[in-house]
């Protein structure tokens, strides 16, 4: 024989692959297999790229948040109305014309149902005055108006509306004895505030008997390197007592419990269930290579290598390993791409609204996932091929 | 017996693919028991939720405080045993990731109401109350930061003190347990009157009401009549039993045991059909050796019984092993989730769950191939060799 080893592996996988029709049965089982795992890989880990997208969208990186010093949350948080004033006027804060870009907000909750379930959610009620609209950059009243200072109205988050009962645009609910009437809907660039409820801050302090007091500060800085600046003219008035966090890093550690969570969950189940589709794949494999064992036998008598036999065994657990790869990120991607769940962050104790996002990188790791199964799956079997002793297998008859 | 042999034989003859079977079905009940405990821990509060007791929180939310006089004003209503209070205090221990749950209680009273759950030694309940700033913390919440009775901690609170400051110092008085399996031990409980005298804002007010009442067939009639006494007040009520509230509040992280059961669907699919093939293709190349067995005066239904012991015998084989191992990872893990997911533990309703579902498997895998066996045509089996 005169062929080099390159063109014996093509020749034999080749051969390999064409014949993959007459062992359809289990080599569906090992796609199958694969598709599944990659599916649900790739599906749970989308609920926690969904999520963290939302969270991170939300974020400028030259806007700060000031919370009192210790505060967890937004909720937890509490300033009086001379600190905010105080806090505002500490150099080092953009201005926009006249309009300095410091907006003292309150933050609340309100029970209202979910859609799907008709069961009580805590859904974010922010109190904010004008400066709240100039420090978001994204903010974006789509629907309707926004609201009259001084009256019971809201404007409601766009994924909000989507999630939760009663918040259509002129519609009225009702939260306790108050009737609030909805008059816009916003967008602010897919990010959380799109899960909140904004009304007039003075409004709010009336209605939650909060007297003159704000919650958080968000403040637009100069410029991002003023940070450090501003942190140390805080810090010197023991008046304040109030912790300075770049909005970016505040809700990197707000997504951050349940990111980890949702991922400490996914890997391990998604390991496990690779290690279920690798038996899979294997003894689909050992079953090919024992149903090949004349042809195998003939191909060595004939003058092939026994590397180029073990390769195209390698070789066809790799291709069904990707065809599985293949069809379970792509039935991911039809069926939770854009999903719209929602779900109780707990650092802040608010509902936050997010969709299942079956990103490129994902896929990727599915793909790679893909081809480890197939990998690990196929090397077994295509050891033993190549270690076939031709002249008993020539003489199988199974 | 010596069928079981002769199973056993066979199972053994070709062992690898023996071995890869069973261990997919292990994987596939270890993946049964970790989810399904997981999403029962979820639903967990749901389950051991007194029927005898109620919550009454703000109708608008529950981070709304309610007025401290609604507490006797509730007490005195008939089909009302008992009633309490609790708050939210939401403090951490040096760094915000050591979060946990505190309450500020009334002590005698809290431990009342929830006596079938949780329990705590009579001389330490006495110390605790002698103590204004004393508290008692939870088992998981000793196993988690190793603190013992004389301790004092410091925790960061969202409530400032009268003098601005939101550090508050206790010192651990007692440790209760759990009396039923699944009560939240996590949690760390104080004096309302400390938290109360000492607090900036909100004195006299309380986040939440407790409520036994003497019936539980009546718990929907007192709840009502509670919401109806603040109806028009400032601070409406809104009552419901302890299970609804836990179930209410489960779904707020959204439906975690819909999520859990597709998963598991698209894994048990999966491992079924990888397992079933398997079987019936070791079947398919033992057909000879059945009609063998048939011409040897063995009849159509031992032949098929056969068949179906083999395959039950290697799901409950790899079933009971899955079952097993995830009992083993969730005991061990129990304890590091002890604060953040309460009540994590693999309990006998999802062992037993478990089994059934493992018999079920041997049976689908094994029907086809034992029918097979029933019908075989000894002539036709034997010229296919």
């Amino acid at each position: 024989m005169n062929f080099n080893w390159l063109s014996q592996i093509f020749i034999i996988s080749l051969m390999n692959l064409r014949n993959i029709p007459q062992r359809w049965g289990t080599s569906s089982v090992a796609i199958f297999g694969v598709a599944c795992v990659v599916g649900v890989f790739i599906a749970v880990l989308s609920m926690a790229a969904g999520f963290q997208r939302t969270m991170s969208n939300a974020g400028s990186p030259n806007t700060v948040i000031i919370m009192r010093a210790g505060a967890t949350s937004e909720m937890s948080s509490g300033l009086s109305y001379e600190q905010t004033q105080l806090i505002s006027s500490i150099p080092g804060i953009l201005k926009d014309g006249d309009q300095l870009l410091s907006s003292a907000e309150l933050f609340v909750v309100v029970d209202i149902s979910k859609k799907s379930t008709n069961t009580s959610a805590n859904v974010s009620l922010r109190g904010v005055m004008p400066a709240a609209f100039a420090v978001r950059d994204k903010f974006k009243i789509v629907e309707g108006r926004n609201f009259e200072p001084g009256k019971n109205e809201l404007i409601v988050g766009r994924s909000a509306q989507k999630q939760f009962n009663d918040l259509a645009v002129g519609s009225t609910i009702k939260f306790g004895q108050t009737e609030w009437r909805v008059v816009g809907m916003f967008e602010s660039g897919g990010g959380l505030a799109e899960s909140e409820l904004w009304c007039d801050a003075k409004i709010l302090q009336a209605a939650y008997r909060r007297g003159n007091s704000f919650q958080t500060i968000r403040a637009k800085l100069e410029s991002p390197g003023m940070l450090e600046d501003f942190k140390a003219a805080v810090a010197a008035d023991p008046k304040f007592n109030v912790d300075v966090k770049l909005e970016t890093a505040y809700l990197s550690e707000q997504s951050a419990p349940m990111t980890k969570f949702i991922m400490g969950v996914g890997y391990p189940l998604a390991m496990l269930m690779a290690l279920g589709a690798i038996f899979g794949a294997i003894n689909t494999m050992y079953t090919s290579v024992s149903t090949r064992t004349r042809e195998i036998a003939t191909l060595r008598a004939l003058g092939f290598g026994a590397f180029p036999v073990a390769f195209s065994t390698l070789f066809e657990s790799l291709v069904l390993a990707f065809v599985g790869g293949a069809i379970g990120s792509l039935v991911a991607y039809f069926l939770f791409n854009g999903y719209t769940v929602s779900t109780l962050n707990f650092a802040s104790f608010s509902q936050v609204v997010f969709d299942f996002a079956v990103t490129p990188a994902l896929v990727k790791q599915g793909v790679i996932f893909a081809a480890v199964i197939g990998f690990i799956g196929g090397l077994f079997p295509a050891i033993r091929a190549a270690r076939l002793p031709v002249a008993t297998a020539l003489r199988d008859n199974g | 017996m010596k069928y079981l042999y002769f199973i056993f034989k066979n199972l053994t003859r070709k062992k690898v693919r023996t071995s890869l079977t069973i261990l997919s079905i292990m994987v596939a009940f270890l993946l049964f028991g970790l989810l399904r405990s997981l999403s029962a821990a979820f639903d967990g509060g749901a389950e051991i939720a007194g029927e005898d007791r109620l919550v009454t929180i703000h109708k608008v939310s529950i981070i709304q405080p309610l007025p401290q006089s609604y507490l006797a004003k509730v007490q005195a209503l008939p089909g009302v045993e008992k009633a309490t209070m609790a708050n939210w205090f939401g403090g951490y221990y040096q760094e915000q990731k050591n979060q946990f749950a505190q309450f500020p209680v009334l002590a005698d009273d809290y431990f009342d109401i929830y006596k079938d759950l949780i329990k705590l030694p009579p001389a330490q309940l006495e110390n605790w109350k002698k103590n204004r700033v004393g508290a008692v913390i939870g088992r998981a919440l000793v196993d988690k930061y190793h603190w013992k009775i004389g301790d004092r901690i410091p925790l960061i609170g969202m409530f400032p003190q009268k003098n601005g400051s939101t550090t508050w110092e206790f010192v651990i008085e007692g440790v209760f347990d759990a009396k039923t399996e699944g009560a939240d031990t996590s949690g760390m409980l104080f004096h309302y009157d400390y938290f109360d005298k000492s607090r900036q804002f909100g004195e006299g007010t309380v986040g939440w009401l407790i409520i036994k009442v003497k019936d539980p067939k009546q718990s929907a009639q007192v709840a009502a009549v509670v919401d109806a006494l603040f109806e028009n007040s400032f601070a409406e009520t809104k009552t419901n039993s302890e299970k609804d509230f836990a179930k209410s509040f489960a779904k707020q992280f959204g439906d975690i045991g819909l999520i859990t059961t597709l998963i598991l669907g698209a894994v048990f699919f999966t491992m079924l059909l990888v397992a079933g093939n398997t079987m019936a293709q070791s079947f398919r190349e033992r057909i000879p050796e059945f009609a063998i067995l048939k011409t040897l005066g063995f009849s159509d239904i031992t032949v098929m019984l056969m068949v179906l012991c083999e395959s039950i015998v290697v799901c409950v084989f790899g079933g009971v092993l899955g079952l097993l191992l995830a009992k083993i990872i969730i005991t061990g893990a129990a304890v590091d989730f002890a604060a953040t997911l309460p009540g994590l533990g693999m309990s006998w309703k999802i062992m037993t769950s478990g089994l059934l579902l493992v018999i079920l498997l041997g049976l689908i895998t094994g029907a086809a191939p034992a029918i097979q066996g029933l019908r075989l045509n000894i002539i036709g089996a034997l010229r296919r060799n």
